[in-house]
């Protein structure tokens, strides 16, 4: 099976250590891992700022990478989300479009958890990200009346001695938004500083998601708020031996 | 610019404590949503009957306006219909003046708050008394309602007591609800007994029936409709459902949705008048029909006015229904507001995270995010641009669209001395008016994911 890796963006230039936790992940499950070197970027922090018609030409290299692969794995639901409702969606066909999945929709979905072998004994704090839980379906939104699932508490069942909490409000909003975290930073921020303090509530050492941007904003008000909580994405966790 | 969301909203978070209250009272609505939603085995599937029936009412909504039309005159109601805004202040100051009635007890109505209804009548020299207890307060104060449902929820107990106090010559400094409340309950009984005429809002008009159906929780819409000789209920051209077996699933989901009630206390239906009374019906659309016309917002018409999205928005919850500078706020205030004016409505679509909670507890679901979503594209098209953002948008744009581009940027990124990307010039940082800082901007590592991958590459 071949999996296409695409790194988003800002996990590139700012995370790369998911990238690489990612890849080695990937690998681990023993698909042949493609690193996608052209896909630079989904394009949801334009559409979603309302220039969409700036991102003309983003599809380019996904829709080239497409029928070269089995699957194209990101680690960003959000990304992941943005590609199949928007980018792709009118352009390619629903085969190939469910070909894009985020990290822990693949694993849970297609490649399974056996051949991870992790190892977190730490206090972690699940922050359920929008677009991976209302947009891709990950979880049971708080909102609705279904059955309880949860297809990131079962990925991360592969980690040992993880003692995974899942706070109160766990799925609501941090704040981020994309360009919302910085036209409507006042509101953004109390998002934010509201996520730390329930999280902290609940005692947790690290918070961890399926994405980034959420922690990359939370990163940024724990610090400035001196919480002694880390933030950690997912394929860090799957990727931990301690 | 003054007066746009994010500005309105930061002065309610960083100028008063309320934030955390108003957070917390609204969150209060949705829990008890959430406790009505299970009792409920089929929630979700009502929910979707729902959607169905307004997508059908509305598919075929001139027939049963019409349907309507003929089965309220039947029973002995006069309807009227208002274009737009300005018709249903001049029909109903008409009707008022035409049965010489000068005062006017108003059940909650925010159709007529829309249309700027009371300030019109003022000025045309009737007396309006709201008599929905939280649109009293808002009213005594000359504020707008902050919320469709709980119109007072931004008001604090003890600035209800000083309004009321000033207005009412209450005790000062009592602030206990019971006092408050019994104290607006015996000045509107006056105010029920002295008016001349009752005008309401509507819920939901009943096309087979051609009745209005108007739900309260303090029974107000009834006291004046009871003790009038001259009514009016103001309806909104979307309100309608077919008939009854369609009107119960809408009662069933309404207060459930919107304050985690059961069911309202008072679910009034008026379908004939009284003897020698005259009862009138206003069908209102003002710009209902341009929503109704577009093909993808028309979804919007499905909206009964719950104030769920609200409750449920975690923006909403924390910035206050005034930062909406609309008279429906949140989610699906965001989403009307566009058609009142483009330019000046430009900012509400980008006040959300599009978290998507909103469309989730929807009754009718309506897709607002997505609807948020598709209103940022048109109003970038369609209205003036804040060029800082565009330009930032098109050079980001570029970059991410070449490798070349991209790697030099990645390039230059890591030469930008970390004082400066931490500093106040990166917008991303954020102090707090307390001088604390808010946010700060991580740590740039040494090198990207793809500087490690093709070093790691030639190493291998």
């Amino acid at each position: 099976m071949t999996v296409g890796l695409f790194v988003p963006c800002y996990i590139d230039q700012l995370y790369p250590k998911v990238g690489k936790d990612t890849l080695e992940i990937l690998e681990k499950t023993g698909c042949n891992v493609v690193f996608l070197q052209d896909p630079l970027c989904c394009g949801q922090p334009m559409a979603n700022s309302g220039y969409e018609k700036m991102t003309s030409g983003f599809e380019k290299p996904f829709l080239k990478a497409l029928p070269e692969v089995d699957y194209l794995v990101t680690p960003s639901a959000s990304c992941s989300y943005h590609l199949s409702h928007h980018l792709l969606k009118p352009l390619v066909s629903a085969e190939e479009l469910a070909k894009v999945k985020e990290l822990t929709e693949f694993l849970h979905d297609v490649a399974g958890i056996d051949k991870l072998k992790a190892s977190f004994p730490h206090k972690v704090g699940l922050h359920l990200s929008c677009h991976g839980l209302r947009g891709l379906d990950l979880g049971t939104p708080s909102e609705l009346k279904v059955p309880y699932y949860s297809k990131i508490e079962k990925v991360l069942s592969a980690v040992e001695g993880l003692d995974l909490v899942v706070p109160p409000k766990a799925d609501e909003c941090c704040g981020f938004g994309g360009s919302f975290a910085v036209f409507e930073s006042a509101v953004s921020v109390k998002m934010g500083s509201d996520k730390m303090c329930g999280m902290a509530e609940a005692e947790v050492e690290y918070v961890a998601a399926t994405d980034m941007s959420c922690l990359m904003h939370l990163e940024g008000v724990f610090r400035a708020g001196d919480s002694p909580m880390r933030v950690m994405h997912i394929a860090e966790l799957l990727n931990s031996e301690e | 610019m003054k007066g746009t969301h994010a500005n309105l909203s930061k002065d309610f978070i960083t100028g008063s404590d309320k934030t955390d209250w108003h957070n917390n009272a609204l969150w209060f609505l949705r829990a008890k949503r959430d406790i009505q939603r299970d009792t409920i085995e089929d929630w979700e599937k009502l929910r979707s009957t729902a959607a169905a029936i307004k997508d059908h009412t509305l598919s075929r909504l001139p027939e049963y306006l019409q349907t309507f039309e003929e089965n309220a005159v039947k029973n002995g109601m006069q309807v009227h219909w208002a274009w737009d805004d300005k018709e249903l202040r001049e029909i109903t100051a008409k009707i008022l003046k035409d049965n010489n009635a000068r005062s006017v007890v108003k059940s909650k109505s925010m159709l007529t708050e829309e249309c700027g209804l009371n300030p019109y009548l003022e000025q045309e020299g009737f007396e309006v008394v709201d008599t929905d207890l939280g649109e009293r307060i808002v009213q005594l104060r000359k504020e707008h309602p902050s919320h469709i449902v709980v119109p007072a929820i931004h008001l604090k107990k003890e600035e209800v007591s000083d309004t009321f106090h000033e207005k009412m010559n209450t005790e000062k400094g009592n602030a206990s609800p019971d006092y408050l409340a019994s104290v607006a309950r015996e000045a509107l009984r006056k105010d029920f007994m002295k008016a001349d005429a009752a005008i309401t809002g509507v819920n939901f008009g009943v096309a087979e029936a051609g009745a209005v159906v108007v739900c309260t929780n303090e029974g107000n819409a009834d006291m004046g409709v009871h003790s009038k000789k001259t009514v009016i209920h103001c309806m909104g051209m979307e309100k309608l459902v077919p008939g009854y077996d369609e009107l119960a699933v809408f009662t069933r989901l309404l207060a459930r949705s919107a304050t985690g009630q059961p069911v309202t206390v008072f679910t009034s239906h008026y379908r004939k008048p009284r003897p020698e009374t005259t009862e009138h019906i206003i069908i209102v659309n003002n710009k209902r029909t341009d929503i109704f016309a577009d093909p993808e917002f028309r979804q919007a018409m499905r909206c009964i006015r719950c104030g769920a999205c609200m409750n449920t928005c975690p923006v909403y919850r924390r910035s206050g229904g005034h930062s909406y500078h609309h008279t429906v706020p949140g989610p699906i205030g965001s989403v009307l507001a566009p058609f009142y004016g483009k330019e000046k409505n430009k900012d509400l679509p980008f006040a959300s995270t599009l978290c998507g909670s909103c469309n989730n507890v929807c009754p009718v679901k309506i897709d607002l995010a997505g609807l948020l979503y598709r209103w940022r594209q048109k109003l970038t098209d369609e209205t003036s641009s804040d060029m800082s953002k565009k330009i930032g948008m098109e050079v980001g744009s570029k970059i991410l669209k070449s490798r070349k581009k991209y790697d030099l940027a990645g390039s230059v990124f890591r030469w930008v001395p970390k004082g400066l990307l931490q500093s106040g010039l990166n917008p991303w940082n954020v102090h707090l008016p307390d001088g604390r800082k808010g946010r700060v901007f991580p740590e740039v590592p040494k090198e990207s994911f793809r500087q490690w991958y093709k070093k790691n590459q030639e190493d291998s």
